[in-house]
């Protein structure tokens, strides 16, 4: 074996060995930006059943346990199969050529990270149809309930772990690329926010994902084993789940949000033509939001019984996140000040990020207000909130990112017009989905609740309509990638004017192998 | 096929990854069917682990003869040690999420449970007549009365062997790097020794819990929290005594130079690390 040859010239292997065996961090990446894609649809379809099943109070499509078992799966297959996957595909397309390294530092490692999610998500789909159905305890998988799961309980135990682990490889993978394969003169100050903020959010993952897989492991034992990590009777408590739960969970979220920073801060610029303004301190604001992010975590719990010191400090901690969040904000709007501005379809969903991230941003503020979350707590005024921060802020970070990278990706242009008409239906139909479940969730309406008294009917019949609409607008999305996959237009090595940075010193396409030798940073 | 170290190496694709999702998903396919009660469980488990192990040793074997063939340059290698360091850290947090709920259980679950706090009516209507003790398996007592295992016996003396072992590999070490290949392979294997020693004691004091003590994983929130992390801690050590036991024979075959042994110092390491997990499993588990 060690005397063949290996790919460091531009071979390309063909065929399905080139997918299954492959090295290359462009094929990796493309693997975990289709995959995010095919899943996002997947946990899109189960989101349009719930809303199907909303659209009118009483029960009228599903029943109330397949109901639940939506609303968990939706949630889990959206943050562990859509969004993540696909920042950690951005990641490998674009950090190597954005640091000017040939390809990831550890390249066969990376093939296995990607090729345990498709394991992962069978062993999780699989559980709808085993006996019990799928898990109904909702995605936060809190006991005593979730450990009332059927047959399927083992199966998304060991899915959770499955996930964790290629979380951990993939990030253990980036961090070691930024570290250590940075072309020469590539100072970590010089390196494109897009990188900086991948860092850390690579950093958290290493930190929290193998909690999760402790959280979850002593759901198992307390399940099978007898264990009484979560019960009181033996001297135990549910309240401690929530705990560790969410020392994961809310850097997770920061996980979810981080990278499309990064991806705000390279469109933006390019589409102002004007350098990012403010670059250190959106290192540092970046840098003190990942550390934030792991003492404000029981902000979730409060209505779970705390002592009134507990309470003011995880309020008070919370709200400090506003302040680096708000310099972010500041500097992009900054960045476009006097800028030259054009609205491609990558600069769109930028702006409509900044804007409607922002009313995310802001509705978490008001849950971090103790006694105000008393009310809102477990209401849709959480869910209109995440969905702000998670839809038209993760989502279409992430749509922006492809449309600003695919022309270097497949070498054309995808089709602008579709692109503009993507952009604005699903920005109108994404408000007019989730803006009115904010007035539901003051008005009292409960989450996971399939049905709802009459007074809550309008504006969930509006909210559905937004959903089947702005679900039907994404079909655009994968009519704007084919586009740009059959290609007419023809791309330049820069294919937008006003972008900087090493992956537009490439031709476009990008050739398989990004650097053979280190190129010259200045 | 030496590399110049001013030129990048990518190594060539591998069927290795797929064959270790493979056998990952036999293994959890086959435990979560047992855990169901099914009599094909542990047939499916077994043909996973035959499958998990099949990868282990044969990728090892290819990235051991790239590099015994000279194909890793110092970036390589570099990464590598990187890889392996970020590795543990992840390891760490695991452990991190069992001790974090022997903390709270300690400090927060047990004194509530017990009226402290603002939790007097819990005690007084929930679960009146329990006193916050540890340690304890809750006011329910769940399985029933049980001893613990003192600090001062057999604990002490692993803590012990482990710290001894601890030494001895990094004697090993040395003798690595300054090329006396006897003293390198003979406190090698001392270090493995001892890591079995230790592992055959903790078996001991196992089988001694469950048949003397009654301190089992059912022996409410002490059992859970003991059993998972010694046992968890008790998995590594036999993991990472295992990895000695590979490198040492990789020594008698005269792999590593003394500037060039990753594998060696990346084993080391993860020694290391439990060796740090121990100590503090002694100190909050055992002793405190
Ligand atoms: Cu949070």
């Amino acid at each position: 074996m060690s005397d063949s040859t290996h790919d460091d010239h531009d071979t390309k292997p063909t065929g399905l060995k080139r997918w299954l065996f492959t090295t290359n961090h462009k094929d990796i990446g493309t693997l975990y930006l289709v995959t995010s894609l095919i899943m996002f649809f997947v946990g899109g379809s189960m989101a349009m059943m719930i809303r199907l099943e909303l659209f009118q109070p009483g029960l009228q499509f599903i029943d109330p346990q397949f109901f639940n078992s939506l609303v968990t799966v939706h949630a889990l297959v959206m943050v562990f199969g859509a969004v993540m996957p696909a920042f950690v595909g951005l990641a490998n397309w674009m950090i190597p050529m954005m640091i000017g390294a040939p390809d990831m530092a550890l390249p066969r490692l990376n093939n296995w990270s990607f090729w345990l999610l498709p394991f992962a998500f069978t062993l999780l789909i699989l559980t709808f149809f085993l006996p019990g159905g799928a898990p109904a305890g909702g995605w936060t998988l809190y006991p005593p309930l979730v450990l009332q799961t059927g047959d399927s309980f083992p199966f998304l135990v060991f899915a959770v772990h499955l996930l964790g682990a290629s979380s951990i490889m993939g990030a253990i993978n980036i961090i070691v690329t930024i570290m250590n394969m940075r072309a020469p003169g590539m100072t970590l100050m010089k390196m494109p926010m897009f990188v900086w903020t991948w860092l850390i959010t690579a950093y958290l993952l290493i930190a929290v994902m193998p909690v999760l897989a402790g959280a979850v492991t002593m759901l198992l034992t307390d399940r099978f084993f007898g264990t009484s990590f979560f019960n009181a009777a033996g001297g135990g408590d549910p309240v401690l789940f929530q705990h560790v739960f969410w020392f994961f969970g809310h850097p997770e979220v920061y996980i979810m949000i981080l990278p499309s920073f990064g991806v705000i801060s390279q469109i933006v610029p390019a589409f102002s033509r004007k350098p990012l303004f403010g670059f250190s301190s959106m290192v540092y604001a970046t840098a003190s939001i990942a550390f934030l992010s792991f003492i404000v975590w029981a902000h979730h719990m409060f209505t779970t019984g705390m002592p009134i010191a507990g309470q003011l400090y995880f309020m008070l901690g919370t709200m400090l996140i506003a302040i680096p969040t708000g310099v972010k904000i500041f500097n992009w709007l900054a960045t476009m000040w006097k800028g030259e501005l054009t609205f491609e379809t990558p600069m769109l969903f930028a702006i409509g990020f900044i804007l409607m991230f922002a009313i995310g941003g802001f509705s978490g503020l008001m849950m971090a207000i103790v006694p105000v979350d008393y009310q809102y707590h477990d209401t849709y005024f959480i869910v209109a909130h995440f969905h702000y921060t998670l839809v038209p802020g993760s989502v279409f970070a992430l749509m922006g990112a492809a449309y600003y990278w695919l022309p270097k990706w497949t070498g054309y242009y995808y089709n602008e017009k579709i692109g503009q008409w993507h952009f604005w239906t699903s920005a109108v139909f994404v408000n007019v989905l989730f803006f009115p479940q904010h007035f539901l969730g003051l008005a009292g309406m409960p989450r996971r609740i399939p049905d709802y008294p009459t007074q809550f009917a309008d504006f969930n019949m509006v909210s559905s309509i937004g959903g089947f609409l702005f679900g039907a607008s994404q079909l655009l999305f994968v009519w704007a990638v084919i586009s740009s996959v059959k290609g007419k237009q023809k791309a330049p090595a820069k294919a937008w004017e006003g972008a900087e940075g090493l992956e537009w010193t490439l031709p476009s396409p990008a050739p398989y192998h990004s650097f053979n030798t280190p190129p010259k940073v200045d | 096929m030496a590399h110049a170290d001013n030129s990048y190496y990518i190594p060539h694709g591998s069927h290795w990854p797929l064959t270790g999702s493979i056998g990952l998903f036999g293994i959890m396919i086959g435990a979560s069917i047992w855990l169901n009660g099914s009599g094909i469980g542990p047939l499916v488990l077994s043909i996973g682990f035959a499958v998990l192990l099949f990868m282990i040793f044969g990728w090892f074997r290819l990235v051991i003869n790239e590099s015994e063939g000279g194909q890793y340059n110092s970036e390589v290698d570099t990464s590598f040690r990187m890889g392996m360091g970020w590795f543990i850290f992840s390891e760490v947090m695991f452990f991190a999420a069992f001790f974090g709920a022997l903390f709270y259980a300690r400090g927060i679950a047990v004194p509530w449970l017990g009226g402290d706090s603002n939790n007097f009516f819990t005690n007084e209507l929930l679960w009146n007549n329990f006193t916050a003790t540890w340690p304890t398996n809750g006011p329910d007592d769940l399985g029933g009365k049980f001893e613990t295992l003192g600090p001062w016996g057999i604990p002490a003396l692993n803590t012990a062997i482990l710290l001894t072992s601890g030494i001895t590999l990094t004697i090993a070490h040395h003798a690595l790097q300054k090329g006396s290949r006897g003293i390198l392979s003979m406190f090698l294997a001392a270090t493995f020794i001892l890591g079995f020693i230790f592992m055959g004691f903790q078996a001991y004091e196992y089988i001694h819990a469950y048949q003397e003590l009654n301190l089992t994983m059912e022996s409410g929130i002490y059992g859970s929290t003991f059993f998972l992390l010694t046992g968890f801690h008790g998995l590594h050590v036999t993991i990472g005594a295992t990895m000695l036991v590979v490198i040492w024979l990789r020594c008698l075959r005269g792999h590593f130079k003394p500037d060039h042994h990753f594998a060696f110092e990346a084993v080391a390491w993860y020694w290391h690390f439990v060796d740090v997990v121990w100590l503090f499993l002694f100190i909050f588990v055992y002793w405190l």
